[in-house]
C-alpha cells in the first residue's frame, strides 16, 4: 500500500493532525438543537461501544438520552442492563443523574419491529396472512437489508415517541457504512415497485396460470423468474405481495420520512472508524455520500488510536535498548543464555517472544551485577516496546493525515485504544475521560 | 512432483481441502488473512505455474484488489500475484448479478428476456431481497471454480449441468503454464466470506431455500452446492484477534456451523503482538503500580535515559502490555478448548503490503497451515 506523500509527524509518532478540528463532544450533545446522533462506520471499529459512551456522557450532562444499539457485545449489554433482545427502551441504571439526565438502551430486534409494522399497517386478518407466509419469514430474519430498514424503522418511531430529547443510534454491523443508507431505499423501492405490480397482478386473477395470457416483457419477466425460483416460491411471493398491497405507499413512505428525518438539523452523523485503511476509506466513501446527500456530519471519530507515552523517537529507543543488552549487564546475560539477545532494529513486530527477547541474567553472578543485568533487561524490553508503539502510531497519523487532507475542514475526535474490553459504565466513562 | 515436495505437501494440516472459506469477525483482517492463505497455498510448487490457487472475493469492495495493488479484482479470474517460486495466485470478485444473468442465459438461452428481467427489477429482486438466493449464486459459483477440471471451458463442460455458471475464460488468455499435467484448474479455491455473524448461513444454502424453492433449479443449485461444502475438500477457518467479541463470535460461529454439519478448520489470531516480559514479571507488572520503578531506573541509566518521565511513561507501558497479554493468554486459553488447530500471525505494524503478505504467508506455511 502506498502510505508516501505525506509530511511524517515528528519522530517520536507526536504531531498535531494536520487540518484536523477538534470534535467538541460536550458541545454537540449538549446543545438541545441536536436530537439524533447516528453512529456509522464499517464492522469492528467500534460503533456499539461509541453509541453507548456518548449516550452514557449526554445522559450524565443531563439529557434524557435513549440508545439504540445493534448487536452489543454481551457484557456491555449486561452493564447497559439488556439482559435479552425485547426491542423495548429500558432505563439504565448506575448513572450520575445529578444534572437530571437519564439513558434508556434497547436492542433492536429486527423481525419483530418488521412485525409490528405490519400489525400497525393491516387489518388483523391480513396480518395474520401476512406473518405467516413463508416468503414474508424469510424476508424479515434474513434479508441483508432488513436490519437496516429495520434500525431506520425504530429510529423513526422512538423520534415519533417524543418522549427522549436525544436519541444516540448504533448501526448494522455491515461492511460497508453505506448499507445504513442505502437498504431501506432497496427495501422500499423493492416492495414498492414495478415487478411488485407484474406479480400482484395475476395473483389477484387466478395465480400462475394466468401468466400465459400476459404479453412482452411481463410475461417474460414472471416466466423467468418462475423457472429461477420454483413456481412455488413465486407463488408464495404473490400472495405475500397480495397480502401486502394495502401497505405498499406505507413501507416506501415511511422509509422516505425516516431518511428526510436524517437531512433535517436536528440530526448529526458521527463516522467512526479505526485507524486503519480500510476502515478509512469506508468512513471517506460515507462522508462523501453524506455531503452529497445533504446528511449533516458532526465529525470523524478516530477509534483505537494508538499515543506514544513518551517523548522519545522509535531509532533512539531502539538504539538504547540495544546498547544496554551489548553492554555490560546485557553481555553478561546473553553469554549465559548461549546466544546474543541482540536483535534487529526492525521493530515492525515479527512474532517473538520474550524468551527471544529476554535472556535471565547469570545466577552465579554477584548479586548486584545480577540485579544489573536484570534492571538492564527490563529497561531494554519496555523500549523495545515503546518503539513498537511509536512505529504504529506514525503510520496510523500517516493513515489519518491522507483521510484529513482528502477532508479538509473534518472535525475529529479521537479516542485511544484500551488495554482491556469494556464492560461497565466506569470503562464507558473512561473512553470520554481519555479523548482529545 | 518430487517426493519430498509431495511428502512437505501431504504433512500440511489441510493438504485434502480444495476449497477454504475464510471468515472472521469485521476488522479480524479476513481478507489479509485469506490473501495470504491464497499465496501460501499457491507457493512449493516444483516448477513455476506448478501451483495455481483462486482467491474469491464475494462481498465486492475490492480488498483484494487493495492488497495486491493489482488494478481492480473483476468478475472474470485475473492473475494477482505470483509467488517467488512461481505459483499463481489468481483473483475474483463474485456478483450475484452477473452470476445470474450468466446462469440464465447458460440453461435458459434467455436473450432479450434477461434484458427485460433486469429492466423490470427482477434480477435486483431475485439476487437482494429473495433470500438464500444471492448466497446460493455466491456458493455456487465459487464451488464450480473448485470443481473445474483443468483445460475445459465451460462451453464443453456437460456433466453436472447446474453446479456451473457459464464461465467465460477470458481471464485464461493472460497465460497459464502448463495444464498438462493437472487434473483441476484449480489446486486450491479461498473464498474471503462473510463475516462470522452472517457465515453459517451464507453457507447453508439448503436449509436456507429449503423453505422457499422446494424444487426447481435453485433447488438443485443449492443441493449441488452444498455436496462440495459438507464435503471433507472443504474448510472453514476463523480469524479472529486475542479479544472478548472477536473470540466470543469465533466460538459461537464453531458452534454453529458444527451444529449444521459443515466442515470447520484451523483458528487464525492474527495481529498476535510480542510478549517482551517474562511471566513473572507480567503478573506484577499488570497491577498499577506493580513495576518497580528504581529498577527501572537504573536500567535505563546506563544509556542516559533516567529522567522520571520516561520512567513513569514506561511503567504505564509496561502495565498496559501486561493487562492486554493476560488478557490475551485467556483468550487463547478459550480458543484452545474449540480444539481446532491455532495458528498465529503477527501484527504487522508497519501495515500490510505484498512484502506483508509474503510473510504472513511463510508464517502459514511454517505452522503447517499450508
Amino acid at each position: 500500500m502506498n502510505e508516501t506523500g505525506t509530511a511524517g509527524p515528528d519522530l517520536a509518532g507526536r504531531g498535531p493532525e494536520r487540518g484536523a478540528k477538534h470534535l467538541d463532544l460536550d458541545r454537540l450533545l449538549d446543545s438541545p438543537q441536536t436530537r439524533i446522533v447516528v453512529c456509522c462506520g464499517s464492522g469492528g471499529v467500534g460503533k456499539t461501544t461509541t453509541a453507548a459512551a456518548f449516550a452514557l456522557h449526554a445522559a450524565e450532562r443531563g439529557r434524557d438520552v435513549v440508545v439504540l444499539t445493534i448487536d452489543p457485545a454481551r457484557r456491555l449489554a449486561q452493564s447497559l442492563g439488556l439482559s435479552a433482545l425485547d426491542n423495548t427502551p429500558r432505563e439504565v441504571a448506575g448513572i450520575d443523574r445529578s444534572k437530571g439526565g437519564r439513558l434508556h438502551a434497547m436492542m433492536l430486534d429486527m423481525k419483530r419491529t418488521f412485525d409490528e409494522i405490519v400489525l400497525d399497517h393491516a387489518d388483523p386478518q391480513r396480518a395474520e396472512q401476512i406473518l405467516a407466509n413463508p416468503f414474508y419469514q424469510s424476508l424479515s430474519a434474513s434479508f441483508a437489508g432488513t436490519q437496516e430498514y429495520m434500525a431506520m424503522e425504530k429510529l423513526g418511531q422512538l423520534r415519533a415517541h417524543g418522549r427522549w430529547d436525544l436519541i444516540v443510534v448504533d448501526t448494522p454491523p455491515s461492511r460497508s457504512a453505506l448499507d445504513f443508507l442505502d437498504a431501506p431505499e432497496r427495501l422500499g423501492s423493492f416492495l414498492d415497485g414495478r415487478l411488485i405490480r407484474i406479480l400482484s397482478a395475476p395473483a389477484k386473477v387466478g395465480g400462475l396460470g394466468a401468466f400465459k395470457l400476459l404479453t412482452g416483457g411481463v410475461g417474460l419477466v414472471t416466466g423467468a423468474l418462475g423457472k429461477v425460483l420454483g413456481s412455488s416460491l413465486l407463488s408464495e411471493v404473490q400472495s405475500f405481495v397480495a397480502a401486502l398491497d394495502t401497505m405498499f405507499g406505507g413501507f416506501r413512505e415511511r422509509a422516505e420520512r425516516t431518511y428526510r428525518l436524517l437531512q433535517t438539523e436536528g440530526t448529526a452523523f458521527v463516522v467512526v472508524a479505526a485507524p486503519e485503511p480500510d476502515a478509512l476509506r469506508e468512513a471517506s466513501y460515507f462522508t462523501e455520500r453524506l455531503a452529497t446527500d445533504k446528511m449533516p456530519l458532526a465529525g470523524l471519530v478516530l477509534n483505537r488510536v494508538h499515543r506514544p507515552q513518551a517523548d522519545i523517537t522509535a531509532e533512539r529507543a531502539l538504539a538504547a535498548a540495544e546498547q544496554l543488552a551489548n553492554g555490560k549487564a546485557g553481555r553478561r546475560a546473553a553469554r549465559k543464555n548461549g546466544s546474543a539477545s541482540v536483535r534487529s532494529t526492525d521493530p515492525s513486530g515479527a512474532a517473538r517472544s520474550a524468551k527471544q527477547t529476554w535472556a535471565e541474567p547469570d545466577w552465579s553472578e554477584e548479586q548486584s551485577s545480577f540485579e544489573a543485568a536484570q534492571s538492564a533487561q527490563l529497561a531494554a524490553a519496555l523500549l523495545r516496546l515503546h518503539a513498537e508503539r511509536v512505529v504504529q502510531s506514525r503510520r496510523e497519523q500517516r493513515l489519518t493525515g491522507r483521510f484529513l487532507a482528502s477532508h479538509p475542514g473534518i472535525a475529529m475526535l479521537e479516542l485511544p485504544a484500551q488495554a482491556e474490553d469494556i464492560h461497565d459504565l466506569d470503562g464507558l466513562r473512561e473512553i470520554i475521560a481519555r479523548s482529545a | 512432483m518430487t517426493n519430498a515436495v509431495e511428502a512437505r505437501r501431504a504433512k500440511a494440516d489441510w493438504s485434502a481441502v480444495r476449497l477454504h472459506v475464510v471468515t472472521g469477525k469485521g476488522g479480524t483482517g479476513k481478507t489479509t488473512v485469506a490473501a495470504a492463505l491464497a499465496l501460501a497455498l499457491a507457493a512449493g510448487g516444483e516448477r513455476p505455474g506448478d501451483r495455481r490457487v483462486l482467491l474469491v472475493e464475494v462481498e465486492g469492495r475490492q480488498g483484494l484488489s487493495q492488497l495486491f495493488d493489482a488494478g481492480p479484482v473483476v468478475y472474470e479470474e485475473r492473475r494477482v500475484a505470483v509467488t517467488p517460486d512461481g505459483g499463481e495466485v489468481w483473483a475474483q470478485a463474485l456478483d450475484a448479478e452477473q452470476a445470474l444473468l450468466e446462469y440464465l442465459d447458460l440453461f435458459y438461452k434467455l436473450g432479450p428476456a434477461a434484458r427485460a428481467l433486469r429492466r423490470f427489477g427482477a434480477i435486483d429482486f431475485a439476487t437482494t431481497v429473495a433470500p438464500g438466493i444471492r448466497d446460493v449464486l455466491l456458493t455456487g459459483k465459487t464451488c464450480e471454480a473448485v470443481r473445474r477440471r483443468a483445460g475445459h471451458t465451460h462451453s464443453t463442460h456437460t456433466h453436472s449441468g447446474h453446479t456451473h455458471s457459464g464461465h467465460t475464460h477470458s481471464g485464461h488468455t493472460q497465460g497459464r503454464g502448463k495444464t498438462q499435467d493437472r487434473v483441476f484448474d484449480y489446486d486450491a479455491v479461498v473464498m474471503d466470506a462473510p463475516p462470522t455473524g452472517r457465515i453459517t448461513r451464507f453457507l447453508n444454502v439448503n436449509s436456507e431455500v429449503s423453505g422457499l424453492a422446494r424444487v426447481g433449479p435453485i433447488r438443485n443449485q443449492a443441493d449441488a452446492v452444498m455436496r462440495v461444502l459438507t464435503s471433507a475438500q472443504t474448510a472453514v477457518h476463523f480469524v479472529t484477534l486475542l479479544e472478548e467479541m472477536p473470540v466470543q463470535e469465533t466460538l459461537d460461529g464453531i458452534a454453529e456451523l458444527r451444529a449444521a454439519s459443515l466442515p470447520t478448520g484451523g483458528v487464525i489470531v492474527n495481529q498476535a503482538r510480542p510478549v517482551v516480559l517474562p511471566e513473572d514479571r507480567l503478573k506484577k507488572a499488570a497491577q498499577p503500580g506493580g513495576l518497580d520503578f528504581a529498577e527501572l531506573e537504573a536500567g535505563l541509566a546506563p544509556v542516559g535515559l533516567a529522567d522520571t518521565d520516561l520512567v513513569s511513561a514506561l511503567a504505564e507501558l509496561a502495565t498496559e502490555h501486561a493487562q492486554r497479554v493476560l488478557l490475551e493468554a485467556a483468550q487463547r486459553e478459550e480458543l484452545t478448548a474449540t480444539e481446532a488447530p491455532l495458528y498465529e500471525l503477527p501484527l504487522l505494524t508497519d501495515g500490510v503490503d505484498r512484502v506483508g503478505l509474503d510473510l504472513l504467508a511463510q508464517r502459514l506455511r511454517d505452522q503447517g497451515a499450508a
